[in-house]
């Protein structure tokens, strides 16, 4: 399959500060490509580098195979949408989306034709007179992506543009973008900070940290296998006991906790007895008062703290008896634990090959 | 209820712009009327009259010397702009916003001297003795010095100095507010340096650029020394038109039906400007 975009060892550097460290990745045409980090690891100047609006210090960037150095961005085949859509107000919809077919100095007649088909595929067919303060949030979006996409351009690159709609027109636009790029079949490159976001749309996601990526993966790749304690913790939520390995057993350790606690694990890499580890435990991999005949499962009595309701995402928090370390446990809400009270002593358990063990250097 | 009702803080601050407005705009502008609207007849007793008015329209060195001040006023206004964006674009834009402070400085100073000052900076530059003519003389590209003042393009390029700042910071403040993701954004959608400018700059900056505009149109059209210093006596202002009927000639009845002359032109360009520009003068003046 043909490559859109191809970033072979690319680092900036301002200054002292490298803020992109020799990032190297490929994305093959048609696929969802998103990169997931905290704010301030690099993925913005990554993706102005690709735009064309900062130069790479070093490392190429080739676009279907044509290397981009010194390329301006209004010749770059690459379309960006901004964090704040960036849409003339000074413009209506249609002469927004005409703008760049305008600058090609494309036929009146084939522009009128382009924006209304465009317009069409967006969902806002007959908007073409509005002006821009007339829309909504969702509508401006949707704008914004019908202004790139008439371009056709080889990669649409999305600067976290869902951040300023509300919870719920977000839940809503990442199903609708998702379709959208099915539909037509361009190239995204996706960066955000809200792994949900990451996780619903891409086909691959690279979470990235201090300029560096730290994993390119499918989204159930990240988390059900997640290479690095960054990504473990970045990317769902974790339980996470720290201690060492008293033996190993094949692809089994056993590993006793700072606590005294000793657990069964699965071991992802082969892992050494006497290293110190961390461990995590995905709340929704506990489960809450298993049957005895389960095998294979590490069992401990906690105390719940209280109880967090989350409709669908809602949760236990609790103590281990004697410890105050706290824990999160995810509460199914098919009524089989309505019983559950603040105060209550139940008993979770976790599958050992549901554990993630990362060995960490003593500090 | 009434929400306008008449407080006594309200009183004590409007009096003074009221009694301002009245006793220093509003009264003279009626006697200047009353005054256009008189002549002395033959026996030298004031009478009501147009021929004020008429004298103007009869006299062509009158009415040519007016249209030549509105052009030029015009031209002006245009070069202050197309001098000043780029510097308004440089300010607001380009330079790091920790300059913006010592920038502003740099564009005011000039203006912490009277115009007068200004005025005589340029004539020591630019006269036949002047600072100007030496340095080309003395690097041998002129081999006699000529006379730089006294010529419509001194004069022209004086005024476009003088309006400047009353240019730059309208631009500056109506360009800060533009968001620079439009301006890449329209780079990134494939404009290029112009068409960023007369599709996305521009536009955004139409306010600024209006009231900036109406104001050195005003103070231009209204200048009386830089043209009368600068230009010299063969470049012919209006206002000195009004001048010399006030004090050379002691005509106060013709100098105010010239005077009104030139407020009705200044009203009636400023007008056409905002038509053709579409801009509503409560928007540009906010």
């Amino acid at each position: 399959m043909q490559t859109d975009l191809s970033v072979e060892n690319v680092t900036k550097t301002f200054g002292k500060f490298t803020a992109v460290d020799c990032v190297s990745f490929q994305v093959p045409q048609g696929n969802f490509f998103s990169i997931l980090g905290p704010s301030g690891c690099g993925k913005t100047t990554l993706l102005r580098m690709i735009a064309g609006f900062t130069e790479p210090s070093t490392g190429t960037i080739r676009i279907r195979a044509t290397d981009m150095a010194g390329m301006a961005p209004n010749r770059r085949p690459v379309n960006l949408i901004f964090q704040h859509l960036a849409l003339f107000p000074m413009m209506t919809v249609a002469q927004n989306i005409a703008f760049g077919l305008e600058r090609r100095k494309e036929k009146r007649v084939d522009i009128r034709r382009k924006v209304d088909r465009i317009l069409e595929r967006v969902g806002l067919p007959g908007f073409g007179e509005k002006q821009i303060d007339q829309l909504s949030g969702g509508q401006k979006q949707r704008v914004a992506i019908a202004r790139c996409l008439v371009l056709d351009p080889a990669v649409l690159l999305l600067d976290e543009p869902l951040g300023a709609l509300d919870l719920k027109l977000r839940e809503q636009m990442k199903v609708e973008l998702k379709n959208l790029q099915a539909q037509v079949g361009t190239t995204f490159v996706y960066i955000t900070h809200d792994q949900s976001e990451a996780l619903v749309m891409s086909d691959h996601v690279a979470v990235m940290n201090r300029g560096r990526f730290e994993q390119v993966d499918t989204p159930q790749g990240l988390y059900r296998k997640p290479l690095t304690p960054f990504v473990a913790r970045f990317v769902g939520e974790n339980n996470v006991w720290s201690g060492s390995i008293l033996r190993t057993e094949g692809a089994v350790a056993d590993v006793e906790t700072t606590d005294g606690r000793i657990f069964q694990t699965g071991m992802s890499e082969p892992l050494s007895a006497g290293s110190f580890v961390e461990l995590f435990i995905r709340p929704e991999a506990m489960l809450i008062q298993p049957d005895t005949g389960i095998p294979n499962l590490n069992r401990l009595d906690v105390v719940v703290k209280a109880l967090l309701f989350d409709g669908a995402n809602s949760r236990i928090l609790a103590n281990p008896v004697g410890d105050d370390m706290e824990l999160q446990i995810a509460l199914p809400q098919n009524r089989q634990y309505d019983h559950i009270r603040r105060g209550d002593r139940i008993e979770v358990g976790w599958d050992m090959h549901a554990g993630i063990c990362f060995t960490v250097q003593r500090t | 209820m009434n929400r306008y009702r008449l407080t006594l803080p309200l009183i004590c601050f409007l009096t003074p712009v009221i009694l301002w407005l009245f006793l220093l705009i509003v009264l003279p502008h009626i006697d200047l009327l009353l005054m256009s609207l008189q002549t002395e007849n033959d026996s030298g007793r004031l009478v009501w009259s147009l021929s004020n008015y008429l004298n103007f329209f009869q006299e062509p060195i009158y009415w040519l010397t007016f249209v030549r001040t509105a052009l030029y006023s015009i031209m002006v206004t245009f070069l202050t702009f197309v001098v000043t964006l780029p510097v308004a674009f440089y300010i607001s834009k380009v330079a790091a916003p920790k300059f913006h402070g010592f920038l502003m400085t740099l564009l005011l100073m000039p203006f912490w001297v009277s115009e007068m000052v200004r005025v005589y900076g340029w004539m020591i530059l630019l006269r036949e003795s002047g600072v100007v003519n030496h340095l080309l003389v003395s690097i041998g590209l002129l081999q006699r010095p000529v006379e730089m003042l006294y010529n419509d393009v001194t004069m022209v390029m004086g005024l476009v100095y003088t309006s400047m700042l009353f240019m730059a910071v309208p631009l500056i403040s109506v360009l800060e507010s533009l968001d620079n993701s439009l301006i890449e954004a329209a780079y990134d959608l494939g404009a290029n340096m112009w068409s960023i400018l007369f599709k996305i700059i521009i536009p955004h900056a139409m306010p600024g650029i209006v009231s900036g505009s109406i104001v050195v149109f005003m103070l231009t059209l209204g200048n009386y020394l830089t043209p009368n210093l600068l230009g010299g006596k063969n470049a012919l202002w209006f206002t000195e038109q009004i001048y010399n009927q006030f004090i050379a000639s002691f005509n106060w009845n013709q100098g105010s039906a010239f005077g009104f002359l030139l407020l009705v032109l200044s009203s009636l360009i400023i007008w056409l400007g905002l038509k053709l520009t579409r801009q509503k003068l409560s928007k540009v003046v906010q």
